[in-house]
């Protein structure tokens, strides 16, 4: 089964789909969205330095995504910048980085689009180990890290009176980013990796009654967007990262139209609270 | 139990205990010179006026901001529960009430549906935390932090957007939930007047502490008998004295009148009849005779 290349980019999009949609999640909640593109865009300098020191490209990648993440946290300390200028600066430099590093390097011949868009239909059964179990350790993790994670997501101060010290789910919380980032770049590639984790978790924020419903409902929703846009780049021979995030945004779209069943009122409820009660 | 009971009988055990503590940031000093203890079976206000350092300094008390200067001494393995004053969720986190109980801890079904119960909410156990009035996220908040049994109960204006009937009750429920698990509370309140009963020490901030004394020395003054009862309102006019003098940010102090002087005098604000309320801890003594000091 595992010897044709669109069931292994199946698979191996699928399991990537399932740990971004739940990671994806907190990224939407915590409005991380710009910083999970930093992180990404970092990831080409990972590729780079991985080329000169003859590393493994995942580690390097992951190396350089949570570096990238611990530089913005010191930054954002030393307070003279804001967060969003600090991200800017991060993630623009460490694309140009990268790519002013790979040209260096006359030595290697470097796929660019590869790195920058993804290739999936060439993924290798190797890759496919690496996706489902880093996947697992990620998902793992984010399962233990739940709680504190939640609570420091709703109030960081709450989070920490109570003991849950959000300080520290905050640090695991980006390697698991930085994590999930090495693991996407072949598939999805650099440029399209934050649209993996936003779109699927915003898609299904319409249809989540509680945070855990919204994260399982992410995942789903997320392999759904692979195979809609795996077939349909078989299809219409386009490319395969893009048709994926093209799926995803179809999704998002169609979670846009009001639906036809009465909905539950939620939206505007009034402050008749007190008079309820007296 | 019934150990403990009787071990809080004897000596109440101290929660927390501030001692000489400051909080500098950003160039100033937030709040300074801050004592303060919160025994167990104990309800602590702190009032004063805006900026005056009350949320800084219960943040403080619990760990949430370290201090600049001073120490904080919790009791080992302290329990908090702890109610902020403000809490903004974003839209995209879909979060129900009853999933907000189990925050920052597990509880059981029944341990929810009845704190629920207490706050007034159990029918709002299915709504939308984003879909809530002011006045019922603040109840939701207050069940969230009490359903713990915390050791030590720090409340940040409890009753904001709570109406006047709903605030009475509140209160009544804040203290309930002190008889009934016998915890500290440390509580930041702008209205006096109905917690005063049950406050063991009210502590006055503004940027130090002003002054602190037992409410009962307050009650014990013929003008607040005189108003107490019938007219609850004017009882708090009485207490939420006016601060009619400024501390400037070179250390000097305005007064009502527009003029400046080094110093507090000591016809100054807040030394109306407290009877003896606690004046010795007015915090100026070490500027007196020592202009432009600070």
């Amino acid at each position: 089964m595992l010897d044709d290349f669109f069931t292994r980019a199946l698979i191996a999009g699928v399991g990537l789909a399932l740990v971004t949609g739940p990671l994806g999640c907190f990224v939407v909640w915590r409005r991380m969205a710009y910083f999970g593109d930093t992180m990404a865009h970092s990831a080409l300098l990972g590729v780079a330095l991985s080329l000169v020191f003859e590393l493994n490209l995942m580690i390097g990648v992951f190396l350089v995504a949570a570096l990238a993440s611990l530089a913005l946290l010191f930054l954002e300390r030393r307070g003279a910048l804001s967060t969003d200028a600090l991200l800017g600066i991060l993630s623009h430099s460490t694309l140009a980085l990268g790519l002013v590093m790979v040209a260096f390097m006359t030595w290697v011949r470097v796929d660019l689009m590869g790195f920058l868009f993804g290739d999936i239909l060439a993924v290798s059964r190797l890759d496919i180990a690496f996706i489902y179990g880093g996947g697992a350790a990620v998902l793992a993790l984010l399962v233990m890290l739940w709680r504190p994670l939640l609570a420091a997501t709703v109030n960081t101060d709450i989070a920490q009176a109570e003991g849950l010290n959000p300080g520290r789910s905050r640090f695991v919380f980006m390697l698991l980013m930085a994590a999930v980032i090495a693991i996407a770049m072949k598939i999805v590639g650099i440029l399209l990796i934050t649209a993996l984790l936003i779109i699927p978790a915003a898609t299904a924020r319409r249809f989540a009654g509680g945070p855990e419903m919204m994260a399982v409902l992410a995942a789903l929703i997320g392999a759904a967007s692979v195979i809609g846009g795996l077939i349909g780049s078989l299809e219409f021979d386009t490319p395969s990262g893009p048709s994926i995030v093209v799926a995803a945004l179809a999704l998002f779209v169609l979670s846009l139209v009001p639906s036809p069943l009465p909905q539950p009122q939620q939206g505007k409820t009034a402050d008749h609270a007190t008079e309820d009660r007296s | 139990m019934l150990e403990k009971n009787t071990a809080a009988e004897r000596a109440p055990e101290t929660l927390v205990e501030m001692h000489n503590a400051g909080v500098f940031r950003a160039g100033r000093w937030l709040v300074r010179g801050v004592d303060l203890a919160v025994r167990r079976g104990e309800i602590v206000t702190l009032i004063g006026p805006n900026g005056s350092g009350k949320s800084t300094t219960a943040k403080t008390a619990i760990g949430v901001v370290k201090p600049s200067e001073g120490h904080v001494h919790r009791a080992r393995r302290l329990k908090v529960g702890y109610v902020p004053q403000k809490v903004t969720l974003d839209w995209t986190l879909p979060l129900s009430v009853e999933r907000l109980m189990t925050l920052t801890g597990g509880a059981e079904p029944t341990a929810i549906g009845a704190a629920l119960e207490a706050a007034g909410i159990a029918h709002l156990a299915r709504r939308q935390v984003q879909a809530l009035s002011g006045g019922e996220f603040q109840r939701a908040l207050l069940a969230r932090a009490l359903l713990r049994e915390p050791d030590l109960l720090v409340l940040d204006e409890p009753v904001q957007g709570v109406d006047f009937t709903g605030e009475v009750a509140l209160y009544e429920l804040i203290r309930n939930i002190r008889d009934r698990i016998g915890c500290g509370i440390l509580m930041i309140s702008h209205d006096l007047h109905i917690v005063m009963a049950d406050t063991d020490t009210v502590i006055c901030l503004n940027g130090h502490v002003c002054c602190r004394g037992a409410p009962q020395s307050v009650m014990g003054s013929p003008e607040y008998q005189k108003l107490f009862g019938a007219r609850a309102a004017e009882a708090l006019a009485l207490y939420r004295h006016h601060h009619d003098h400024t501390h400037l940010a070179d250390g000097r102090v305005r007064h009502a009148d527009g003029s400046v002087t080094d110093h507090c005098h000591a016809e100054d604000g807040h030394h109306h009849d407290h009877t003896d309320g606690d004046h010795a801890g007015h915090a100026h003594k070490a500027v007196k005779g020592e202009p432009h000091a600070r």
